[in-house]
């Protein structure tokens, strides 16, 4: 299958994309690794009439401490975020859940920024970010603007990106030491997370427990109150809805996020993770 | 010394590993310059009235050349019913007319001067449809409530035995009766290589097929009578096929419609599915609903079973629909059951048409008598090992016929079974599973066993167990095979080598192997139902043999020497004289002087029985429900071993689809006939890090009944492998009170039973 | 649009649709039809090409996308005097592959495993393979081949 004719433009910068969107709007969609894009194109569930390349756009590719945060360039690849030092000394959540994106070919194309702005349910790395209470940095005509992940997840694959802006980049926390844990629930190796669970530092995500990845707020707050692991997990899916499909009823998700969220916060209480 | 029975690399690789291979949609040629590009329009609704079908917007789309409908096909019937005893009304037209079936089904075609034009313009195609109720499920489709074919009055394709033959009391004397559904879910081919086919009809009036396929002859056969022309009118053609377990063999309706429009338009057209088309395009697998009933007595003897099918065929009945008979055949297994009943009824519903898959119908009698065998054991509390054991049929070197009524040449499954629990350590794995028990171990470890036979060489050429060889040696002392079979993977132009090299003393590199074109080999059977070696290669090694005669009589001449005197020195690829080494003429030399060739036919006495047991070890998260296959253990005795590469290669594929059937693999429908599982991101395909390395232990039986003493060995793996895994699941979880879980034995239906197990309702 | 593409260590610059994927200019275009296409989602990796040092695959990258790039296919993995890389002599001698169809985007996806990781474990090769599916060989052979690639290079890393 082939996507639909559309007109092709190489961003020479992120100004230049951002002119491009203003051009284009709605009808324009980022290129970055193509790797959620393309697809949803050749089986024709997005007919975008422009696309803006910024693949090439080096600059966004990049990890770097900044103060208390790392700050990751949205061009950064699966399998540079799997491979960074950084990442794995700071953020090694994030560095993990990248590692476990699509395969190693889809790694090494597509993009932190791309898989973010793609905003699907059952991806890894957006509840990666959910689970760090990473900082979404959107840049657009009107200027510069920092989105917390609780807010970036707006809808079934929808997200705060505006038509005319661009994710650039994606602050988080560093938390070296910290201890984590990721769960991602699958029939094979390359599937979609059933259900996906990010524990760290107190905080739980999950994936593909409703329209959007969500925190688990009420385990969260039992943690917080000092329940134990087993209390606090049991309470993982209450405000979450999980739709059924043919991998998974809705009770059966619901018994996954208990589960899982067990799972990751007792990795999560070990010294430095699974 | 002989390289039969070697490990001899493939003459195939060089240039697949190099080059790749020449697939139809690879191929380059020029009678196909200028080709238009088909697009098949293909229903999106499982069951509708067509009300119209607009392609004023496509005909305006650029490349456009034409847009056909069935309307369009006034020259060509559609298909019957391709055997006699399927309901006559059961016709399917090439292109859909008043009704579709399936989602799938073709509707209409495209043809553009570009590929890419012609996905724009079959998004145009505009078709109105009325719909109607769908029928999904074969238990429902046999209640009639609503018809797939009116004109038919029932769904019932045909039906196999009878119920009202059924003995009432088949299990008065049972101490033990067991009875469940199972079923046999359907399954994807998924070849790797989808349909592809190109056509373009020469000045001579004769149409050339290219078409990715399992039998060139058999597909000449099929489409010439789906065009109602004579089949010297028509050369098929098969390059090179990626792969086809079972769902390439026959003729594809859609290969008689490229051909078809080939010769409408007066220019070469060719076609290439894409994957989405193929996951509804193509014929699917399996797809039995069994009601099993076993009963016999608590020391474990076994002495009644019973097994009533319904096949759901899909929507029209192609080769499925009578594949049952062969689950029907081989219902006993390697069982020594008294009484043996079975019947089968065949039913279309609105979903993709149902074909071969590796095992075709035999695997479903494994799954079904073997998950019987289980649940047998675990109603009287014995070992499911032992229980298998005291039913066995004793080894036997003389034609044996079952209960079920098939007649199995030579076999020793208590030795089967012996050595795979060796290989195993069946006794360590059940120590380990006791512990884990006792521990309450959050995974469980479970065993899972599967004796199994099968028949093999069942179809061959003119549906015989027969095959044609022509075996040549050319004077520059290469010699050329040709053969009926049809290699898409098996590695005959190395094995069929290797038979001519061995007697003749010909290199195998310089020994050509040619199949799958009708010009050049007219006859033959293809390759399917594992028929190759025990017929096409017995062909081969009976040509070489007569080659060999008949170079006998032309170098007495040269040697001044009686015939009988002569022997072949395959150090020199010559005949000599005996005793007399320096009285020599090479096979080259004699055929320098007149074409040294031979072609001959190869019949056998009937088909094969290969037999096995598998053993699989299963890691089962109880939380979770989720299974890992951990160990399959292997014993597959497909008699005598032409080269141990090969049918290793055969063995490892075969149980990997048969591990996917267990764990993974399913085409899954909703209520309305929509397919969940229509693309690769949705279809379960197995992938690497789902299975271990296997491990194989080697037997040979040999057959009496072809000069190799070869049983077929393609199926092997999925018949053997499916049961044993499946069962091994359930073994898991069978202390928690599970005593059964379909497949596949997804996460989500092992913690289902495992809640239903615990009493609580999920 | 222009594109230029080295392709097998031949420059080329050609007209293309802007849509036209990576995968139909090498089979098309540039009449390389080793490349496969087995699917329509990114799963396979039966189009599994090498562009600038990384496999990727081609049905999911737009020939626009690699303007620029240094492209290798199966056609150009062999030595120029026809010697087989060792990844597929390895996929020969273990018998590797049966129809072919998954074989040139298989060894393509194993010669980039072997340049990230020079000596993998068997879980290593299986999960670094994940994303090639194949149908004939249940992978046991290419993983022995795999390994025995890697034990052959001497853990130097693959060449192409």
């Amino acid at each position: 299958m082939i996507p639909a004719a559309f007109d092709y433009v190489r961003a020479g910068s992120v100004d230049d994309a951002l002119a491009l969107l203003t051009e284009h709007g709605e009808d324009a969609k980022l290129l970055a690794g193509g790797h959620s894009l393309l697809p949803m194109m050749k089986l024709r569930l997005a007919m975008p009439g422009v696309l803006v390349d910024v693949g090439r756009l080096t600059e966004l590719s990049y990890v770097r401490v900044d103060g208390d945060q790392v700050a990751v360039g949205a061009l950064t690849r699966h399998r540079e975020v799997e491979s960074s030092p950084v990442l794995r000394a700071e953020v090694p959540l994030l560095a993990h859940a990248a590692s476990l994106v699509g395969d190693p070919q889809i790694r090494r194309r597509g993009t932190l920024g791309g898989s973010l702005v793609h905003g699907d349910p059952a991806a890894d790395l957006p509840t990666a970010v959910l689970a760090l209470d990473g900082v979404l940095v959107l840049r657009g005509p009107s200027g510069r603007r920092e989105v917390p992940a609780t807010e970036f997840f707006a809808g079934y694959f929808q997200t705060a990106t505006g038509p005319e802006e661009m994710l650039v980049e994606i602050r988080l926390p560093r938390l070296a030491g910290a201890s984590w844990g990721f769960e991602k629930f699958t029939r094979r190796a390359n599937d979609w997370a059933i259900v996906g669970v990010a524990a760290v530092d107190g905080r739980v995500a999950l994936a593909n427990m409703g329209g959007t990845p969500l925190r688990a707020t009420a385990t969260e707050r039992a943690l917080a109150s000092g329940a134990a692991v087993a209390d606090a997990a049991a309470l993982a899916d209450q405000g979450t809805e999980p739709g059924a499909d043919m991998h998974a009823s809705t009770d059966y998700r619901r018994h996954l996020a208990r589960l899982l969220t067990r799972r990751a916060l007792t990795a999560a209480s070990g010294p430095s993770g699974p | 010394m002989s390289i039969l029975g070697t490990r001899v690399v493939r003459t195939e690789d060089p240039l697949f590993l190099t080059r790749g291979a020449t697939y139809t949609d690879d191929l380059v040629d020029e009678r196909l310059a200028g080709a238009l590009h088909v697009t098949i329009v293909r229903s999106p609704v499982a069951h509708a009235r067509i009300v119209s079908v607009d392609a004023t917007e496509a005909l305006a789309a650029p490349g456009v050349v034409a847009v056909v409908t069935g309307a369009d096909l006034t020259d060509v019937s559609p298909i019957p019913p391709p055997f006699p005893m399927f309901n006559k009304a059961m016709v399917e037209p090439l292109l859909a007319t008043d009704t579709v079936r399936y989602v799938g089904n073709a509707v209409a075609v495209v043809l553009t001067e570009q590929r890419y034009q012609g996905e724009d313009a079959a998004e145009l195609v505009a078709v109105d449809y009325d719909p109607l109720p769908p029928v999904i499920d074969p238990r429902e489709s046999l209640t009639d409530g609503t018809l797939l074919f009116t004109d038919a009055g029932t769904n019932l394709i045909a039906e196999f035995g009878s119920a009202d033959a059924f003995d009432p009391h088949l299990f008065d004397d049972c101490e033990v009766v067991v009875a469940r559904e199972i079923v046999n879910q359907r399954l994807a081919p998924a070849s790797m290589e989808t349909r592809a086919a190109a056509a373009v009809w020469g000045d001579d009036g004769r149409c050339v097929l290219w078409c990715s396929n399992q039998g060139a002859q058999g597909a000449q056969a099929g489409v010439a009578g789906m065009l109602g022309i004579e089949p010297a009118q028509l050369r098929i053609i098969t390059p090179d096929v990626g792969g086809g377990f079972g769902a390439k063999f026959g003729a594809e309706p859609e290969y008689a419609l490229i051909a078809w429009l080939a010769r409408r338009h007066q220019r070469p057209v060719r076609w290439a599915e894409n994957r989405s088309e193929n996951l509804v395009g193509m014929t699917h697998g399996r797809a039995q609903v069994q009601q099993i009933t076993i009963g016999g007595r608590r020391d474990g003897t076994v002495t009644a079973y019973r097994l009533d099918m319904v096949q759901d065929a899909g929507a029209f009945p192609r080769f499925g629909a009578v594949l049952p008979t062969l689950t029907q055949m081989m219902a006993a297994g390697v069982y020594a059951i008294g009484k043996v009943e079975s019947r089968a009824r065949s039913v279309v519903t609105n979903t993709t048409p149902l074909s071969a898959y590796r095992g075709a119908g035999r695997p479903e009698a494994t799954a079904a008598i073997e998950r019987a065998m289980d649940l047998f054991a675990a109603e009287i509390g014995v070992d499911p090992a032992e229980v298998r054991r005291r039913n066995l049929v004793p080894p036997f070197t003389e034609p044996f016929t079952t209960a079920a009524g098939a007649v199995y040449d030579t076999g020793d499954y208590p030795a089967a079974l012996t050595a795979a629990l060796a290989a195993a350590d069946y006794d360590g794995l059940r120590a380990e599973q006791a512990e884990r028990r006792a521990r309450g171990d959050v995974v469980q470890t479970g065993i899972g066993l599967s004796v199994y036979v099968e028949i093999t060489g069942g179809v061959g050429e003119g549906g015989g167990p027969r095959e044609n060889a022509t075996v040549e040696v050319h004077a520059d002392g290469t010699a050329t095979i040709l053969t009926g079979t049809s290699p898409h993977g098996q590695g005959h132009a190395t094995a069929w080598a290797m038979l001519a090299s061995d007697q003749l003393g010909i290199p195998v590199e310089k020994i050509t192997v040619r199949h799958g074109d009708t010009d050049l080999v007219p006859r033959g059977g293809g390759t399917a139902g594992s028929r190759s070696l025990q017929q096409g290669g017995s062909a081969v090694h009976k040509a070489t043999e007569e080659l060999i005669e008949l170079a006998k009589q032309r170098a007495a001449d040269v040697l001044e020497a009686n015939p009988d005197d002569l022997v072949v020195d395959t150090s020199r690829a010559a005949l000599t004289v005996a005793g007399s080494p320096d009285a020599a003429v090479s096979f080259a030399d004699l055929a320098a002087t007149e074409r040294l060739f031979v072609q001959t036919d190869f019949t056998a006495p009937g088909p094969t029985f290969p037999f096995g047991t598998h053993v699989a070890v299963v890691d089962v998260d109880t939380e979770s429900g989720k299974a890992t296959l951990r160990r399959l253990v292997a014993v597959d005795d497909a008699g005598i071993v032409l080269n141990p590469l090969l049918a290793e290669g055969q063995r490892h594929g075969g149980i990997a689809q048969g591990v996917a059937q267990a764990l993974y693999e399913e085409v899954v429908y909703d209520a309305d006939g929509n397919p969940l599982t229509a693309t690769f991101a949705d279809y379960p395909f197995l992938t690497a890090p789902e299975v271990p390395s296997f491990e194989l232990v080697p037997m040979e039986t040999p057959t009496p009944y072809n000069p190799l003493g070869a049983k077929g060995i393609g199926e092997a793996g999925t018949i053997g492998a499916t049961p044993a895994v499946q069962n091994a699941v359930i073994d898991a979880v069978a202390h928690l009170g599970v005593r059964h879980i379909e497949m596949p034995t997804s996460p989500q239906r092992v913690w289902t039973a495992i809640q239903q197990a615990n009493g609580v309702d999920s | 649009m222009r594109v230029r593409v080295t392709v097998n260590g031949e420059q080329r610059e050609d007209e293309v649709e802007p849509r036209l994927l990576l995968a139909h200019y090498l089979r098309e275009v540039c009449g390389l039809r080793g490349t496969n296409i087995g699917c329509d989602t990114t799963s396979c990796g039966a189009c599994t090409v090498d562009v600038d040092g990384e496999a990727v695959k081609s049905c999911t990258v737009l020939a626009a996308q690699a303007d620029g790039s240094e492209v290798t296919t199966i056609e150009g993995l062999a030595g120029a005097d026809g010697e087989l890389h060792p990844m597929q002599a390895a996929f020969r001698a273990e018998h590797g592959l049966q129809c072919g169809f998954c074989t040139p985007g298989m060894v393509m996806a194993a010669v980039g495993l072997l340049r990230d990781n020079p000596d993998p474990s068997e879980a290593e090769v299986r999960s670094g393979l994940e994303g090639n599916f194949c149908r004939c060989t249940g992978y046991h052979n290419i993983v022995r081949a795999v390994r025995a690639a890697a034990a052959g290079m001497n853990g130097t890393g693959a060449r192409a």
